[in-house]
């Protein structure tokens, strides 16, 4: 379950429309959700929020991983649900809660499999965001892979002396991690000496100004979409605050139990 | 007895690196498994103590199928020293690193001590039995990886690039302590690109390339095979290159080493 | 201008007893192509420290004697400085490279020392044909091959246009065929672009060919210095130095009374002076 998870926000080059917005536009986009879905509590205006997604992601060929970060996401959702439901809420109230919740993973997860980490990189530097936040940035990225690979090689050396990760009671098996954990900060260690040394023999620091060599664009369309982005976040916004709103109602409510919803 | 039949293996990213591959180990053998990254060579070995199940085809060793074994079970009969010892250091003390495997294995502490020390006066380490390993040069670092799987003294003692990083009297050594474990009966399978420590110690070569075997034999069969070699894209020893040369002279043969290559010249020299 | 000049240099760590080299005496001219190797812990990779400026910056302790380099006095010039003029390449090509793209590594440097961007396009260009890397300039450098990975490494410090290119054991890691090949761009770069070339390497029957000279360094120390043929003695083997087989062949065959001569590194050498002996 987890490791689906993690599919759902990872980086893959495909050549679609979404994938090919500039990062600061398609930002903006989740932006609008994020605050669309905070600022609406009922059911149907979040349904529309939700279901707005699904062609967006379709057309961005990612729906399948999508899908597979909200199943991810499941366990939460139904947590958000429960503690809704049972403390009182209406059924609707709590699907609303659901539902908001999973906009919000969902908008983050397209923008996640749709970005690259360099373009996010090269946009946070555009945003004028201090190089060394943006180089840390891009860099814990880029060791993401090579972390993950080392961790399987501990894993596999460790179990090749014997190590059993999987036997015991829990104290053993926290235990048993530490023969994994500390070889893999050691050459965490290593590798940022290592790291360090190539930076300092490369100029890292040598100035303060940088002209990096590749810069985003922005295009046409992708103005296009952060003013259709910001009317419509407002237009939301002003329909929550002036407009009586149509209500899907599902009628029903837990039944009382006195310590818990009085 | 490892016997490898008609194996093949694909990662969950989609690559497929081993095809189809067969192989077998006797006890006491000593094979050096030879070809280009990415050939499929560490996948392999991999399999020879369940670390990897293998897709198709199975893996025995002495009898038993790895896919029914616990990998750790299985290690204590295939030891691996894997290339980079910083992957598994990871103790206070040389000593108890190299007591690592040993107490996971369940033998007795008066075993355990009595191994230790032995292991470490084999590989000359005893001088650092207490010392952080961490505080270890990275050759000395090597050597208590060797100890640590050494320990065990598993039947078959599987390494993993050897030579990598090492300089001519490290190769040296460590070919002395292959020599020794090979007397003691063990059976030695290195994966190696070096081909002139290769000659030197001169075992059977498996030749993998593509994620098959392409081909093997004895060392100096294999490595004065141009044809072959050049399958796997590996470089011929200089001295077997030499030889070669020289073979329209009448010379030549199956020399890969110098000592013979010495008295192959001097046979030429004198009848010359 | 000597490309590096050294007088009784000796470096000792911080919170080390014993210096790490000791009165070392070393004078390199531009255009050069020297090996430098020894046995493991001999000072080979504290010596290329200091020459980019990582050691007494980066790593502290105490240095003596005088080290200059493109005639800078490594002590009084930082190491973004001193990068402009010797580039140091490391054994692990995983851990220089920081980028996501090719090209986006080949811009680094010159990123980093404030250029302006036409001017850092056209070096990492030219950079970029000089190695042939246009066919995977969009590719992350981690997904490459140790091999591409080097080319990469180089490359990146080819766009900081240094006169001097230092390499630590940049093979290591590389299968044979693979190490051939970069070395062999290795030698181009000293060929073509008049780089002087400061090679640490134990493969020495792959590289002795290129090298004007091999300095050998033991315990700290320069133990011997001098053209390949006359460095590969058994003398240095018995100090641990990775004698290329066809000079430890010489050396035996003229042990055992056989008239050969030549100083042969490579095996084409080695057969030339071989025929010769045999009379064909």
């Amino acid at each position: 379950m987890s490791m689906r998870v993690f599919e759902g926000f990872k980086f893959t080059k495909l050549n679609t429309p979404i994938h090919n917005m500039d990062p600061r536009a398609k930002f903006t986009v989740v932006m609008g959700i994020f605050i669309l879905a905070l600022v609406f509590t009922e059911l149907l205006p979040l349904l529309i929020l939700f279901a707005v997604q699904i062609p967006l992601t379709a057309s961005s060929k990612t729906l399948k991983r999508w899908l597979g970060s909200l199943k991810g996401a499941a366990y939460l959702a139904a947590l958000i649900f429960g503690m809704n439901f049972i403390t009182g809420a209406s059924l609707t109230f709590a699907f609303s809660m659901t539902l908001r919740f999973l906009c919000l993973i969902s908008s983050f997860s397209l923008f996640f499999m749709t970005t690259s980490p360099d373009d996010l990189g090269l946009a946070l530097e555009e945003l004028k965001v201090p190089y060394p936040l943006t180089f840390t940035f891009t860099t814990a990225v880029r060791l993401v892979p090579t972390i993950a690979a080392d961790a399987q090689t501990v894993i596999d050396a460790q179990k090749s002396r014997g190590l059993e990760l999987e036997k015991g009671n829990l104290l053993k098996r926290v235990r048993n991690h530490i023969p994994i954990l500390i070889p893999l900060i050691v050459t965490a260690i290593r590798r940022s000496m290592e790291m360090a040394e190539a930076l300092e023999s490369r100029g890292f620091g040598a100035s303060s100004k940088r002209e990096p060599m590749i810069t985003l664009k922005m295009k046409p369309s992708d103005y296009l979409t952060i003013l259709l982005t910001s009317v419509l976040t407002a237009l939301g916004v002003y329909a929550k605050l002036y407009l009586p709103l149509p209500l899907l109602e599902i009628p029903y409510h837990m039944p009382k139990i006195p310590f818990l919803n009085p | 007895m490892i016997e490898v039949k008609h194996v093949t293996y694909t990662y969950p990213n989609g690559y497929t690196a081993l095809r189809n591959v067969s192989l077998t180990i006797q006890e006491g053998d000593f094979i050096a498994i030879m070809g280009e990254n990415g050939a499929g060579k560490t996948t392999l070995i991999k399999h020879f103590n369940g670390l990897l199940k293998p897709a198709k085809g199975h893996v025995t060793v002495d009898s038993k199928d790895t896919r029914t074994v616990s990998v750790a079970s299985l290690s204590k009969l295939v030891g691996i020293v894997f290339q980079n010892p910083d992957h598994q250091l990871f103790s206070e003390t040389v000593r108890s690193e190299v007591a690592f495997a040993l107490r996971n294995f369940g033998f007795d502490e008066e075993t355990v001590e009595r191994r230790v020390n032995r292991i470490l006066g084999m590989l000359d380490l005893s001088e650092y039995a207490e010392k952080s390993p961490f505080a270890l040069s990275g050759g000395e670092r090597k050597r208590v990886a060797l100890a640590s799987v050494l320990s065990w003294e598993p039947k078959y003692v599987v390494l993993d690039e050897p030579t990598i990083g090492q300089d001519y009297r490290q190769k040296e050594r460590l070919r002395m302590i292959l020599q020794q474990l090979l007397s003691q009966g063990k059976s030695v399978i290195m994966v190696s690109h070096d081909v002139e420590f290769v000659a030197d110690c001169k075992p059977n070569i498996v030749l993998m390339a593509g994620g098959r075997v392409i081909g093997g034999g004895a060392a100096e069969e294999v490595l004065t095979n141009p044809g072959l070699l050049e399958k796997c894209s590996i470089i011929m020893p200089q001295v077997a290159q030499l030889m070669r040369m020289l073979g329209e002279s009448g010379v030549g043969g199956r020399v890969i080493d110098v000592y013979s290559a010495v008295e192959s010249l001097k046979t030429l020299w004198r009848g010359g | 201008m000597k490309a590096v000049e050294a007088k009784r240099l000796t470096f000792t760590y911080e919170g080390s007893e014993n210096p790490s080299i000791m009165d070392v005496n070393l004078s390199i001219d531009e255009g050069e192509f020297i090996i430098l190797t020894g046995p493991s812990g001999c000072g080979k990779t504290t010596l290329c420290r200091c020459l980019n400026g990582l050691i007494p910056h980066f790593y502290h302790g105490r240095l003596e004697g005088e080290i200059s380099v493109m005639g800078l006095d490594v002590k009084s010039h930082s190491t973004q400085e001193l990068a402009q003029h010797v580039g140091l390449v490391f054994q692990n090509p995983e851990n220089q490279l920081f980028s996501l793209t090719v090209e986006r590594e080949l811009a680094f440097g010159p990123e980093n020392l404030g250029l302006p961007r036409r001017e850092t396009r056209r070096r990492v260009e030219w950079a970029m044909r000089k190695l042939n890397l246009q066919g995977i300039r969009d590719r992350p450098p981690y997904e490459l091959s140790g091999g591409q990975q080097q080319k990469v490494a180089i490359a990146s410090i080819l766009t900081m246009q240094p006169k001097i290119i230092v390499l630590d054991e940049p093979t290591s890691f590389l299968d044979p065929k693979s190490a051939v090949e970069l070395l062999s761009i290795i030698s181009n770069l000293n060929k073509e672009l008049d780089m002087t070339v400061i090679l640490v390497e134990h493969r020495l029957d792959l590289a002795s060919s290129y090298a004007d000279r091999v300095i050998v360094m033991d315990e700290g120390t320069v133990a011997a210095s001098g053209p390949p043929s006359q460095v590969y003695s058994e003398e240095s083997r018995l100090r641990g130095v990775g004698v290329p087989k066809v000079s430890i062949l010489f050396n035996q065959l003229r042990s055992a009374g056989i008239p050969v001569k030549g100083n042969p590194v490579s095996v084409d050498e080695a057969y030339h002076y071989l025929r010769l002996m045999l009379g064909k």
